[in-house]
């Protein structure tokens, strides 16, 4: 299970890279293995603005649907759209070609609930 | 995680099975993955543990008599070695289960039944007992079953046995064979819309069964199989799934199960009701549905049309042979027709999708 030790993480299982105030964000390797085969992605709006936990998309496995909470707030400044056409991006390069949408951070404190790579991968070890 | 183990569940883990709970029971539902394995049944083979399904044998003077009155298709005429899918019902006409039955002789039968209805059916078999002199045993416990599906599944199973599997017709079944040296009872049947085998055999050998026929399929791209695609590929065939197309609530005339219903026969449990429902006509309709917009329905999901619900989604899925996403619904039957455009409520948006045939999907 890859968890590459630069990016932050929520306990929803997804990233996050913080770049020059904007973080892009995406599910991890161990939340794309859990899902299987992912078959649709409800491409976000950009501009939206989100909260803490507000609904960011949902991922359709062939089985599962599953919501992606966004893990910080913010505006959505840039979506991935290729996901729309390739949804399996998610499975093959979760923390590259996968990534799901760039938001402009509203408040850089909250970066600080989130656990770093060794945080999140000693909360899987407990969670298995 | 909760639930009851079948015999292979070391071999599940060895294979990289994912496990999941299903009717009680732990089982993997992928092992690669649930495309690959739907794609490996439909063009190669794979092979399933099915052994959570329950197995109950009938047995006296008066078993067919008794399951006469307990099913909805005619067993009468049935050779022995012959196979035959029905229905059982309620008085209402709501369905108990959908079974398999299996002759062995003019006094013994076998009724293969779905692992979470085991208890429930048991005790209805039994409540209408009364009156037949016969006997009924449960070895659910004392039976494990290998599903082997997909056009390659001859060649491999051939490897493994002296008997012509090859000859055995489909709904077929023969006794006492011995596959890799171990005594099975091997049937023509599936849940996969594809030929293949299901055998049976004793839980202490199930696992030597396994290794043997996914060492002998290697060549020919044996996959183990978990219930992801088991489910995808049933759903493709428009097989129903109990709980889902088939319910208390939904009557096997309502799941389009007619040819499994037999009013003519002398007295059965549900008759009266379902001699009703069909001089009434049927309110509701199990009905094919491909989802022509963009979203994938699922069971639960509203079908409207006209702006306003008339049906529900019973399964829903990508169908991954067909590269669509389809799923079947009870709808109000004054839409039940083929070409009906309607849509699928899919997270408060509506989605469009049109009413087509069943099955989609059917071996050439």
């Amino acid at each position: 299970m890859k968890i590459p030790a630069e990016l932050l993480y929520s306990k929803d299982h997804e990233w996050v890279k913080v770049e020059d105030g904007r973080a892009v964000v995406g599910i991890t390797d161990f939340a794309q293995d859990q899902l299987g085969d992912v078959v649709f992605v409800e491409v976000p709006e950009a501009g939206a603005e989100l909260g803490v936990g507000d609904g960011l998309t949902t991922i359709e496995s062939v089985k599962a649907v599953s919501d992606v909470y966004s893990p910080l707030g913010g505006k959505i400044a840039q979506v991935n759209e290729e996901l729309g056409d390739a949804p399996q991006l998610i499975n093959e390069d979760p923390y590259g070609k996968g990534w799901i949408a760039v938001l402009e951070i509203a408040d850089a404190a909250e970066l600080k609930g989130l656990l770093t790579a060794e945080e999140y991968k000693k909360f899987l070890s407990e969670e298995a | 995680m909760q639930g009851k183990k079948t015999p292979l569940f070391a071999s599940h883990q060895k294979y990289g099975g994912k496990i999941v709970e299903f009717g009680g029971w732990l089982l993997p539902v992928q092992y690669s993955g649930i495309i690959e394995e739907h794609a490996a049944v439909r063009t190669k083979a794979g092979l399933f543990d099915v052994s959570h399904m329950g197995e109950i044998w009938v047995e006296g003077r008066d078993a067919l008599a008794f399951l006469q009155n307990l099913v909805t298709n005619d067993l009468a005429g049935m050779k022995n070695g012959q196979i035959r899918y029905s229905p059982m019902c309620y008085e209402d006409g709501g369905t108990v289960d959908d079974l398999l039955i299996y002759r062995y002789g003019e006094t013994c039968y076998l009724v293969v039944v779905n692992a979470a209805n085991i208890d429930k059916d048991r005790e209805w078999m039994i409540k209408n007992m009364a009156g037949f002199e016969a006997v009924l045993t449960d070895k659910s416990d004392e039976t494990a079953q290998l599903a082997l599906q997909g056009p390659l599944s001859t060649a491999i199973l051939s490897k493994l046995t002296g008997e012509a599997v090859a000859d055995i017709a489909f709904y077929h079944f023969i006794d006492d064979v011995a596959v890799a040296g171990k005594k099975t009872m091997v049937s023509r049947t599936g849940y996969t819309g594809e030929d293949g085998y299901e055998i049976y055999c004793a839980p202490e050998d199930v696992t030597h069964l396994w290794e043997s026929i996914m060492e002998a399929g290697r060549e020919e791209g044996l996959l183990p199989a978990g219930l992801g695609c088991r489910d995808t590929l049933r759903f493709e065939s428009c097989l129903p799934l109990y709980g889902h197309e088939l319910s208390a609530g939904i009557s096997p005339l309502a799941a389009g199960l007619g040819r499994f219903v037999k009013l003519d026969k002398a007295s059965f449990i549900g008759r009266e009701a379902l001699v009703r429902q069909k001089e009434a006509g049927l309110p509701l309709k199990v009905m094919g549905v491909e989802v022509t917009g963009r979203g994938i329905a699922r069971a639960g999901y509203p079908i409207k049309a006209d702006g306003r619900v008339i049906g529900t989604v019973t399964t829903g899925s990508p169908a991954p042979t067909l590269g669509k996403n389809m799923a079947l619904a009870l709808v109000d039957a004054a839409y039940a027709e083929i070409g009906r455009e309607i849509a699928v409520e899919v997270r408060g948006k509506e989605i469009a999708a049109v009413i087509v045939a069943k099955p989609f999907y059917k071996r050439s």
